[in-house]
């Protein structure tokens, strides 16, 4: 066990250090979200005079979407920094140490995690310098910050399957339209309920994304609602746990080949 | 004038060859105003509810405007992308020695972008007819909404064809779409101009973008509006974006 965690934290450590040295990995993923929360949260205002939009403040309906997408770029940082493992044989030197395949991935998503809680603390500061009210209070806050690094470790997770899968960054990163598709089929903009088009608003119901978006909207503008902090939750560990089994699976594929 | 013309036609048809052999550079900037469309003309139709929004052909033609243009903008800028893979790989050295005259190869490189973004356009538009989108305007208010986004298109790809030139790598990719994303964005994208409260209806009315996008969805409506001030400012976004892709390939040139 305490080999185990040993491996992990060199992994890991490994995944950070190896993150923090490309800031044209990081800053990017970091400010675009700000900058694209900044703009749409005013571009969208007009929606808070909806009859029936549950708030007055779009910055504060808004503010997941900026969680969600540093998630997703997450998930791109991990995959990329695993297909390129794999690119440059480091992978197949590693596979001949004896280091076991669940430290490999949960060390991986290291700098996944690491990155989403960069970005979660700063989106959050941002958020509350512009005047966002978090309903829940600090407990809420806090929440809201366990629950931004979970869906990043997920899509970190989901990121190392698509590596794993494909072997390549150019194969992760064409999979980034199809991940994006997902955020933007879901509830980020107007609530479910307001969304006229029929077809989407199915299509966002069965997206999972939503409920994630859901939750973390539920302790900003709401307060705590059980309901939907236990469907993100729900939907983020099931998204990190079927993503680690996906990924465990593939690298036994992945090492047999080599 | 022939040499050059022949220049940019060997170019353009080379690019497009290359566009149509890799699907991985040619689905990206087709999906993406695709998902666009998708995303805000299906998710945020609700919003020609709120008071004061007066859009006669209703909110997927609203979208359909913005996207289209988006669509031109960053088809020229994916082709930016394109250039500076050819100086990473060396082919756009070989191609300053062997060009006679080299303002053919920023012409080929428009070329090849033109009919990079038609084809997205032509998807883009078919889908929107699909989705029952209404067209208010007649034929000649369509002809102008196109020629607008076509200048546009090529405005994206000059502004990406100077970086390209001056950085000569494509991990200036972000320094190419950044700008352009967020100009556009800075403009009315989801409700007019006068439903815009705050600092971005200040910039947004400034915003020079903001005349390209109100005159094509004029286009649309069948109820052209600021057509002038929209093609000066596209013409004039073209001579300065032509200037700055001519200085940058002399710059390319000199670093040899």
């Amino acid at each position: 066990m305490t080999e185990l965690v040993r491996q992990v934290a060199l992994i890991a450590r490994r995944s950070l250090v190896r993150t923090a040295r490309q800031p044209g990995a990081w800053i990017p993923p970091l400010l675009f979200p700000l900058m694209l929360m900044a703009v749409n949260s005013n571009g969208l205002r007009a929606a808070t005079h909806l009859p029936g939009f549950p708030t007055k403040s779009f910055l504060g309906f808004f503010l997941p979407f900026s969680f969600m997408q540093g998630a997703l770029f997450a998930s791109g940082i991990a995959g990329v920094d695993l297909a390129r493992d794999i690119d440059t044989g480091f992978l197949n030197r590693l596979a001949l140490t004896p280091v076991r395949g669940s430290a490999l991935l949960i060390g991986q998503v290291g700098g996944a995690i690491g990155l989403g809680t960069l970005q979660a603390l700063s989106y959050l500061a941002v958020a509350l310098a512009a005047g966002v009210h978090i309903e829940a209070g600090a407990a809420g806050a806090l929440l809201i910050l366990v629950l931004a690094v979970t869906v990043a470790a997920a899509f970190g997770a989901l990121g190392l399957w698509l590596a794993l899968r494909t072997g390549s960054s150019e194969g992760v990163q064409s999979q980034f339209p199809l991940l994006f598709f997902l955020l933007i089929i879901s509830s980020m903009n107007l609530p479910r309920n307001l969304i006229e088009v029929r077809w989407f608003r199915d299509l966002a119901t069965a997206n999972p994304v939503s409920y994630m978006i859901e939750a973390m909207r539920s302790l900003v503008i709401e307060g705590w609602n059980a309901q939907a902090l236990m469907l993100g939750f729900s939907f983020a560990f099931g998204l990190l746990v079927i993503a680690m089994a996906l990924s465990s699976r593939q690298l036994k594929f992945r090492m047999t080949r080599t | 004038m022939r040499s050059r013309l022949a220049v940019a036609l060997a170019l353009a048809y080379r690019q497009t060859t290359v566009l149509f052999k890799n699907p991985s550079l040619f689905l990206p900037p087709m999906l993406f105003p695709l998902m666009n469309f998708v995303a805000f003309a299906g998710g945020l139709s609700r919003l020609r509810h709120v008071p004061g929004f007066e859009f006669r052909s209703g909110y997927t033609a609203f979208q359909f405007v913005f996207v289209l243009l988006q669509s031109a903008a960053f088809g020229g800028v994916f082709a930016g992308f394109g250039i500076a893979r050819d100086f990473e790989r060396g082919f756009a050295r070989r191609l300053l020695v062997a060009a006679p005259h080299r303002g053919g190869i920023i012409l080929g490189y428009g070329m090849a972008a033109m009919v990079r973004w038609l084809m997205i356009a032509v998807v883009l538009t078919t889908v929107a007819l699909i989705a029952h989108m209404q067209v208010g305007g007649n034929g000649v208010d369509l002809v102008g909404l196109f020629t607008l986004a076509i200048i546009f298109n090529q405005v994206g790809l000059l502004w990406a064809a100077g970086v390209a030139t001056r950085f000569r790598s494509v991990q200036a990719g972000p320094l190419m779409q950044t700008p352009v994303f967020m100009a556009l964005f800075l403009a009315p994208v989801y409700v007019p101009l006068s439903l815009l409260t705050g600092w971005i209806a200040f910039v947004a009315t400034y915003n020079p973008l903001t005349f390209l996008i109100e005159a094509g969805r004029g286009f649309i409506d069948g109820n052209p509006t600021k057509v002038a001030a929209a093609f000066t400012i596209a013409g004039l976004m073209l001579a300065i974006f032509a200037l700055w892709a001519r200085l940058g390939l002399r710059a390319a040139e000199r670093a040899g």
